[in-house]
């Protein structure tokens, strides 16, 4: 599971001895983010996101926990429980906006981390099931994310499920029956609020146990590095603890810094003001749109306009928004370069930094209104992120020319000729 | 077929032995146990009783004056009653059915003799909004029925889908009048 050199396990004291006899949890620690895990010597600050990632989760099931102590999943009781909270519950408006933000905390290092795999081809083999496992976190996040907007029973609380729940009306036939069965209902009410709230309390403890499956994995093959070149001996890396739990704790400094700034100074300021209206089913707020971390995709759902291939518009926003995280479960194999880093894949990185300009552009088209120019907009973006994925990609992988690379991780470090000496020194020892 | 299989059970002279079958039976129970295990759980997630029961609303309509709408609600549904003006009901019937997404002419969606009377779901046929118009000075969209926000779906005066990303009219609840200034609906 680890590099032969990976430093193992002895306790000293002899409880822990008797602890590691009986069950070696501490063991598994150790080998898992502890010194018995080498870790390459080269890794940037992008490779903090995991750790940042695993710390938002915890931020939100601590403070999920203690608001659902407080919350009252009732139509009726809603909204003003979520008020009581801000305004009656010692401390409760630090938790709810340590919640409320959190999850924007939360986007903002899954993107970074997803486009840090992007940038260095992390998903390619042999880390294939790591990135399947992390499309599938991506997933249980976005209706995790979904359900907790629903829970506060605000105008967009309350229209947001209105619209996603709709999507599933599209699937011909059984589609209104579907949507009937997963409200409970005909349109969002007790029935829906009470299951949302049940699902969203539990889907992170599935998240956990997928992110665990998701280190795992990574643990089998070792960490991928920023020059995509493969470990080849104990000079190529380091071990986790003390290197990356420090370094890790200097980005996690910073990412706090950052969360509580906007906490304290800001809290609202990713929120939508008409979700400090109780929902209404008679009045759809004149501009609905999601949380930011969903505008790309909603600007790919509002990009089809008329109907096409006999498939109505309605089906083919539908399709096309599921299709646009469907897809990365197949980037391992539409990205057949043997090169992993953009470092040295000149035309790739160019390619790149068009997908997230890309994605940028269909994020301000999924939060302005359904008018022109941004439908174009958007139909333009929604184009170009499908080609880059099934067109670009694999053209690119088949013709690009890379720039040399390092012979190891070392030599990227400390030079070739460094490498080379400390290569005589190790073999010498 | 393989000739050491049929070696290592000598005491079989059909090829199945009880045992196999005994396994497979038993699985299959088991099987057969979860699915329907499966049943109630499935079940208990569609509209419960007191959903259901909510299937009619009378509605009072003798206020409403030509060229206005009122919104009401049918099982938590927004509904639109609107009276129309003879000039909308021309602009409806002026339309000719192969310019339609959803072909429909407007006596299909009105009673017979009330064809003033359009009674629709307040509910956008994209993703469930409630579409603009039915109030005093919203927007009413290109066509002069009714427009939704979210994504800009235009229907006509008959709420007919024109333009936009919506697949249906607006949907025709099931009502009748009950008098002539009451309707019921559902």
């Amino acid at each position: 599971m680890s590099f032969p050199w990976a430093k193992n396990y002895a306790p000293q004291h002899p409880l822990m001895q008797w602890m590691d006899e009986k069950l070696p949890l501490p063991r598994f620690v150790y080998n898992a983010v502890g010194a018995g895990y080498p870790v390459p010597r080269n890794l940037n600050y992008w490779w903090n996101f995991g750790v940042l990632a695993g710390f938002a989760l915890v931020i939100q099931i601590v403070t999920g926990i203690v608001l659902a102590m407080h919350y009252y999943a009732s139509t009726g009781g809603a909204f003003n429980s979520v008020e009581h909270i801000m305004r009656d519950v010692n401390g409760g408006w630090l938790l709810r906006y340590a919640h409320m933000n959190g999850a924007s905390f939360f986007f903002i290092v899954v993107y970074t981390h997803i486009f840090r795999g992007l940038y260095f081809g992390s998903y390619k083999a042999p880390r294939e099931m790591i990135w399947l496992l992390g499309v599938v976190i991506f997933l249980l996040m976005m209706a995790t994310a979904f359900m907790g907007y629903v829970l506060p029973w605000g105008q967009m609380s309350f229209w947001g499920a209105q619209v996603i729940t709709g999507f599933f009306s599209a699937i011909p036939l059984v589609g209104e029956t579907l949507r009937e069965w997963l409200l409970g209902g005909f349109a969002p009410d007790q029935a829906a609020l009470n299951r949302f709230f049940s699902l969203h309390y539990l889907l992170p403890f599935v998240i956990l146990g997928v992110v665990i499956l998701h280190i795992w994995a990574l643990h089998i093959p070792g960490s991928s590095n920023p020059t995509g070149v493969e470990v080849k001996d104990e000079q190529d890396t380091v071990p986790f603890h003390p290197y990356y739990t420090a370094k890790d704790g200097f980005g996690l400094t910073i990412f706090l810094i950052l969360f509580f700034a906007l906490v304290f100074f800001a809290p609202n300021l990713l929120g939508h003001p008409d979700n400090y209206i109780e929902a209404n089913p008679l009045s759809t707020p004149a501009h609905i749109v999601p949380e930011w971390y969903f505008w790309p995709f909603y600007a790919i759902l509002r990009a089809f306009t008329g109907n096409f291939m006999g498939i109505d518009a309605k089906l083919w926003g539908v399709l096309a928004m599921f299709a646009s995280i469907a897809l990365l479960f197949f980037l391992p194999w539409l990205d057949r370069s043997p090169v992993r880093s953009a470092t040295y894949r000149p035309l790739y990185r160019k390619f790149f930094w068009v997908l997230v300009a890309d994605v940028a552009l269909l994020g301000v088209c999924g939060v302005m209104p359904a008018s022109q120019p941004w439908i174009i907009l958007s139909q333009i973006g929604a184009i170009y992120y499908f080609a880059h994925f099934l067109i670009i990609l694999p053209m690119i992988s088949r013709n690009e020319r890379a720039l040399p690379m390092p012979t190891s991780i070392t030599a990227a470090v400390l030079g070739e000729g460094a490498a080379k000496t400390a290569d005589k020194a190790a073999s010498a020892a | 077929m393989d000739s050491q299989a049929v070696a290592a059970a000598p005491s079989d002279d059909e090829g199945v032995r009880r045992r196999d079958f005994i396994h497979l039976a038993a699985i299959s129970w088991a099987g057969v146990g979860t699915a329907a295990a499966v049943v109630p759980l499935v079940y208990q997630m569609g509209p419960s009783g007191d959903v259901l029961s909510l299937s009619s609303a009378e509605v009072d309509i003798s206020a409403i004056q030509p060229g206005q709408a009122i919104k009401t609600q049918w099982r938590k549904q927004p509904v639109f009653i609107r009276n129309l003006t003879p000039q909308e009901i021309a602009a409806a019937k002026a339309v000719p059915l192969s310019e339609l997404r959803d072909p429909q002419t407007i006596d299909e969606r009105t009673k017979p003799g009330k064809e003033n009377w359009l009674i629709t779901l307040g509910v956008c046929t994209h993703l469930g909004c409630v579409p603009l118009g039915a109030a005093e000075g919203e927007n009413r969209g290109d066509y002069g029925g009714y427009f939704c926000p979210c994504h800009g779906s235009h229907y006509d005066t008959a709420a007919r889908i024109r333009k936009g990303p919506a697949p249906r009219n607006l949907a025709v609840p099931e009502y009748a009048f009950t008098s002539d200034t009451v309707v019921t609906i559902g």
